[in-house]
């Protein structure tokens, strides 16, 4: 994300191209793993303010906005985000889209929404609950104040906390990482994770276990398996 | 070069920056506007990239007397329930955490007494030399205080606990020798060699690798809350960031070539 100016806020015409170029990378048979970040000083500080300021409720409504980030839960391959800097508001909210995040050592994490009249709109108090459990997520919200690396790393909103010089070189690298790994395990292991908060267990460990099964179809299972008895490197194929 | 403030000098010459306490007539003492200029001198310092070393000293016979109580005089009376916590995050918490993140070395030359948070100031850098007269005070339990501004942070990683204990439990005078015997003190000069030596001591470290300096702060700050392990994983991350400046190439360069290197602090 490059406005610099705006410390990367996310207006509908940046949120348009974000979701479209992951869309695009989603669909590339090329491409195995994503990497999203801001810059050092910031990752995104929020919705454009501006873009919303005079709007009424149904234009809110007819702008869909929020749908367009419903695209991004869709993505199936996993995204890596690294994140230095500010996540504050729909900042923090993209971060909680993405599928691992590595954190630079001034990484702050925070929902201030309530400080301008309004709330989180894009998943702030459901993802951040979910994430970071109750007592946090209140605190965070109704509060406003912000959660730093080692806190968000305490409260398991983040994987992992790097120092500012290596963050975005750490996420890269674990992208490249991730994208060696065999992608449609990937692609169903990511889609389970993310069913384990929409479902109530005895649903949802029936839901891993149809993916765990559906894995068995692909030749990378029988390679990965393979590979292990014989003690040697598997070589996936992607299929 | 030097910058206009009310109750310090701030003044540049060759990559040092010394920053002055300058109200001798109450021996230094904080007041509101002093920690905010201090707060203010150490961010200028920081950002200004040609800045590779820092000394903090005082004017007159005291380095710093702690928090300006004379002037709380009016308050103390009757009914009054001091609200110091705000006064510490607000004032003083600030300055310190500048103090002990920021990147480049800060000598604190301590020229006279330095006591409560005038000790805690002197604490709070990363090296001392001190006057053969000056002294050192947690001078807080006095008025029945906690040592705040780091004290009770920077005293005992300093001296270990049970010095650090008796240290601020007592409030006892320590002398400079005494403070050079616990390691509180770096260097131990004579009055009126203070300020020459602080100045010589910071040009020695403004010409060396600035950023190698800076990250060795940053690393030892956190040596104390990680494991082995944790150190070991953040010194590979440091390092390769170290390995990355051109003062690491010069001066390895500079080794094979057989010649003294030039760093830059870059």
């Amino acid at each position: 994300m490059n406005r610099p100016e705006v410390l990367n806020a996310l207006s509908l015409e940046l949120m348009k191209k974000l979701v479209a170029q992951l869309e695009a990378y989603d669909d590339d048979p090329n491409i195995y793993a994503i990497l999203l970040s801001g810059s050092e000083k910031v990752f995104a500080a929020g919705a454009d303010i501006k873009d919303m300021a005079d709007a009424s409720t149904f234009e809110m409504y007819n702008r869909k906005q929020f749908a367009r980030w419903e695209r991004i839960k869709k993505i199936s391959k996993p995204i890596v985000a690294a994140i230095s800097g500010y996540a504050l508001g729909g900042g923090c909210e993209l971060a909680m889209h993405c599928d691992i995040i590595v954190a630079s050592e001034t990484a702050k994490f925070g929902q201030p929404e309530i400080n301008i009249g309004v709330m989180p709109g894009a998943g702030g108090t459901q993802r951040l609950t979910r994430a970071v459990g109750k007592a946090v997520a209140m605190d965070v919200v109704l509060s406003g104040r912000f959660l730093s690396a080692r806190e968000a790393l305490s409260a398991g909103l983040v994987s992992r906390v790097v120092p500012k010089e290596n963050f975005f070189d750490e996420a890269l690298r674990i992208a490249h990482e991730l994208a060696k790994k065999p992608p449609l395990a990937l692609r169903l292991a990511k889609e389970s994770v993310l069913k384990a908060h929409e479902m109530s267990l005895s649903d949802g460990l029936e839901y891993e276990r149809k993916l765990f099964y559906m894995l068995f179809a692909t030749e990378d299972q029988k390679e990965g398996m393979q590979a292990f008895i014989e003690k040697r490197r598997p070589e996936f194929k992607g299929k | 070069m030097a910058a206009e403030y009310e109750t310090i000098q701030y003044e540049v010459r060759d990559a040092v920056c010394t920053i002055t306490l300058n109200r001798p007539e109450v021996y230094n003492a904080f007041n509101e506007a002093m920690t905010a200029e201090l707060l203010l001198a150490f961010k200028a310092a920081e950002r200004d990239t040609s800045i590779r070393a820092l000394i903090i000293t005082g004017a007159g016979k005291a380095f710093c007397s702690g928090q300006d109580l004379k002037s709380l005089k009016d308050n103390y009376v009757d009914g009054y329930v001091p609200v110091l916590g705000e006064r510490l995050r607000k004032g003083y918490n600030p300055m310190i955490l500048k103090m002990r993140s920021m990147e480049k070395p800060i000598i604190a030359a301590v020229n006279g007494v330095a006591a409560g948070a005038g000790c805690s100031l002197a604490l709070a850098a990363d090296l001392r030399i001190m006057a053969e007269s000056a002294t050192l005070i947690e001078v807080f339990v006095h008025v029945g205080l906690i040592p705040d501004c780091g004290s009770t942070y920077t005293l005992p990683r300093l001296v270990g606990m049970g010095k650090a204990f008796e240290l601020c439990a007592m409030g006892d005078k320590v002398s400079a020798k005494e403070a050079l015997r616990l390691g509180l003190a770096n260097r131990v000069v004579a009055d009126d060699a203070v300020a020459g030596q602080a100045e010589e001591w910071a040009r020695q470290l403004a010409i060396l690798p600035t950023k190698a300096i800076g990250l060795t702060k940053r690393l030892l700050n956190q040596a104390f809350d990680h494991s082995l392990e944790q150190q070991l994983e953040a010194e590979a991350f440091v390092q390769r960031t170290a390995g990355e400046t051109a003062d690491h190439f010069e001066g390895v360069r500079a080794f094979i070539e057989k010649r003294k290197p030039e760093f830059h602090g870059k």
